[in-house]
């Protein structure tokens, strides 16, 4: 990849809290001008590594640049990188304008010059109205852009986002997030947004890093992670999907051939690194369907959920392993408990996983 | 804390915050009889006659103030100019106790910074040794101070002992030695107001005034010292009242030259030469200014809150 564009380049960063490792060797990069999501469960290591890109924390071991140069001995006041905090960290004894206004006046800003912008931030932000505020007057939302606005005034070169929108409810977080991606849009600012909202991850970013336990587990766009995942916890992790254990018979360029529970063979796009022998056949819900003819394997249906759109089945194939079928509510009987029903797996939509 | 989402922190709701007036009943006796009483009683002490033997007669008279303030000769019959004996007295006062006030401030902020900032299971253990010393008598405590600070004392052998000295420096009977009483004596009144506003105080706020290009001397200026002054106010309060109207600490450790106003009070209490009107007009006086530079504050606070 062209070197120039690369905003952040997080070079296999340790970072020990005592005996407690929470990032083991994390190696990504970020470029410029892009919505990049830092996406895993509880205690993976996401904040952590936000963190010590912002200079909050010391990294143990490895390396972090902006735009090619070492920022790693840095304090954080000396990082042009700004972070909007998770329960915002809004200065609660100034107004609106001198929080938005304060990062200005230390970088050496004049006070009409940093006003001027904090008022065009707010702009921006929608928050013309409530400058002359304290933060305690305001809610939930507008304090969240407050901290937003407050972090883009002084132009960073990258924005950390750590679960920016989690204290907002369903409604108000939707919404923030179409704006946030506007803004993320309009100013092309890099953000590096922490979550382990898995929808907010696919719907907002351009590339998405899967975490878990201090490891990246995948890096790649919504579509590839969605739809490419190349281990059993990252297809876990994100949406719903169906793990069968399969016998793989060959592997070759990308492709591969599987016996699935049953005996049926057929032919998958198989992840990097995986093998012949037994493994992990990765098939969402939404890629079964019940078909007329024999179909590659059958199931006894437990129950179902209905979805609207959609009407969830939970079934289990002859071995006993639980499946999910998603199909479309229109039109179709549901399935009754006990029926058993033969289903086709979308040969093309599996995925053979590494492991 | 203002940067939490509605509805965690403090209640917006005015129902929770009243109490019931019956509730209040206690309270507000005792603070009319021991509270209020007292100082209307001195108030009405003030505008009585002397009488010699100590105690009042009880004629009005505005002659305790006009002593106080006016000086109209060694016969009282000669024009009245200012009288500046007393009024010299009270200014040194002011000057003795702000100066121990920022003393305190001085020792008592990184004191108070460094136990909320241990692990909460410490902090309990370092406020219970910083108030070890309180637990005897302030009298005993400042009697031992003026054993300490002597010219044979500790300190002095000490000093002499290391050769940093050669004669035993006079630190008794001198300003210094009010000063160290003073700070000694209200020391904890400023750790433990800034201890309990440091404790409570947010330190993602220093994380966001880092991230936003503060050094950690802006952070605390700019951040810090606004959040946490609440009770850097209190305890410059609670050091700086008591120091003005002290008497132990001048009492014992300074001379004639250190003569506070709290002594002087006291004097006119004490014994056959005292004069309860004067005593009670200066008292009154004391209390005016005291007051006063409370009001002003809490004016000032109520601007700043909006
Ligand atoms: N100061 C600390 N001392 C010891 N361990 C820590 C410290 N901070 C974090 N950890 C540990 O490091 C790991 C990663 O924590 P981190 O806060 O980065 O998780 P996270 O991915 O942000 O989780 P969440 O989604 O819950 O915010 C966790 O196991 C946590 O317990
Ligand atoms: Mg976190």
């Amino acid at each position: 990849m062209d070197q120039k564009n690369i905003a952040v380049d997080v070079d296999h960063v340790v970072k020990r809290y005592g005996s407690v490792t929470a990032l083991h060797g994390v190696t990504l990069d970020i470029r410029e001008g892009e919505f990049f999501t830092l996406l895993g469960p509880s205690g993976c290591g996401k904040t952590t590594l936000l963190r010590c890109i912002a200079g909050f924390e010391d990294v143990s071991e490895g390396m972090i640049r902006l735009h090619g140069d070492d920022i790693t001995p840095l304090p954080a006041h000396k990082r042009p990188v700004n972070t909007v905090f998770q329960q915002y960290a809004l200065f609660p004894h100034m107004t609106v304008l001198d929080n938005v206004a304060f990062g200005l006046a230390r970088r050496g800003w004049s006070a009409r010059d940093a006003e001027g912008r904090a008022r065009q931030v707010l702009k921006l932000v929608q928050l013309t109205d409530f400058a002359k505020r304290k933060p305690g007057q305001l809610s939930g939302g507008q304090q969240q852009r407050v901290a937003l606005a407050r972090a883009l005034a002084p132009e960073p070169q990258v924005l950390l986002l750590d679960e920016p929108l989690s204290a907002l409810d369903l409604k108000l977080r939707q919404a923030v997030r179409v704006e946030l991606k506007q803004i993320q849009r309009e100013t092309g600012i890099a953000f590096v947004f922490v979550t382990h909202d898995q929808e907010e991850a696919l719907t907002m970013s351009d590339r998405i890093a899967v975490m878990s336990n201090g490891h990246v587990q995948q890096i790649g766009t919504p579509r590839e992670i969605y739809e490419a995942p190349v281990n059993r916890f990252v297809a876990d992790f994100i949406g719903e999907t169906n793990l069968l254990e399969v016998d793989v018979q060959t592997v070759l360029g990308g492709r591969a051939t599987v016996a699935l529970p049953g005996g049926t063979v057929i032919d998958v796009p198989a992840a990097d690194g995986a093998a012949t022998g037994p493994g992990h056949l990765s098939v969402r819900p939404e890629r079964i369907t019940p078909t007329d003819g024999p179909g590659s394997v059958t199931a006894t249906v437990d129950s179902h959920v209905y979805l609207g759109t959609d009407i969830q089945l939970h079934a289990k194939l002859d071995d006993g392993t639980p499946l999910v079928v998603r199909m479309q509510s229109s039109g179709a009987d549901i399935p009754a408990q006990g029926t058993r029903l033969a289903l086709d797996v979308e040969a093309g939509a599996a995925r053979l996983l590494a492991d | 804390m203002a940067g939490a989402a509605p509805g965690g922190g403090a209640s917006r709701s005015e129902v929770y915050r009243g109490s019931g007036p019956r509730l209040l009943l206690p309270a507000w006796i005792f603070i009319g009889v021991f509270l209020l009483l007292p100082v209307i009683l001195m108030a009405v002490y003030s505008f009585l006659t002397k009488e010699f033997r100590g105690g009042v007669i009880w004629e009005f008279t505005f002659a305790a103030y006009d002593q106080f303030f006016l000086n109209r000769g060694l016969f009282g019959d000669e024009p009245p100019t200012i009288e500046w004996t007393y009024l010299g007295i009270f200014w040194r006062s002011i000057w003795q106790a702000g100066l121990a006030t920022f003393f305190c401030l001085l020792i008592g902020f990184p004191t108070a910074w460094y136990v909320a900032t241990r692990p909460v299971s410490t902090r309990s253990v370092w406020l219970f040794l910083i108030t070890i010393p309180y637990w005897v008598n302030l009298l005993i405590r400042t009697v031992s101070m003026k054993f300490l600070l002597r010219d044979t004392g500790p300190l002095n052998e000490f000093l002499m002992w290391t050769g940093v000295i050669a004669e035993p420096l006079s630190l008794i009977n001198t300003n210094f030695a009010v000063q160290v009483g003073l700070f000694y004596s209200y020391l904890p009144f400023m750790v433990l107001p800034i201890y309990a506003a440091v404790e409570r105080y947010d330190f993602a706020l220093s994380e966001a005034a880092a991230d936003l290009y503060c050094d950690s001397w802006t952070t605390l200026r700019l951040v810090i010292l606004p959040a946490v002054k609440p009770g850097i106010v209190a305890g410059c309060i609670l050091v700086f009242v008591p120091s003005l109207g002290a008497f132990l600490a001048p009492d014992l450790l300074g001379g004639a030259k250190t003569f506070m106003i709290g002594s002087l009070i006291e004097e006119q209490f004490k014994g056959a030469a005292g004069n309860w009107p004067f005593g009670a007009a200066a008292a009154m006086i004391l209390l005016t200014v005291v007051m006063g530079v409370l009001l002003i504050h809490a004016r000032a606070q109520m601007r700043e809150d909006g």
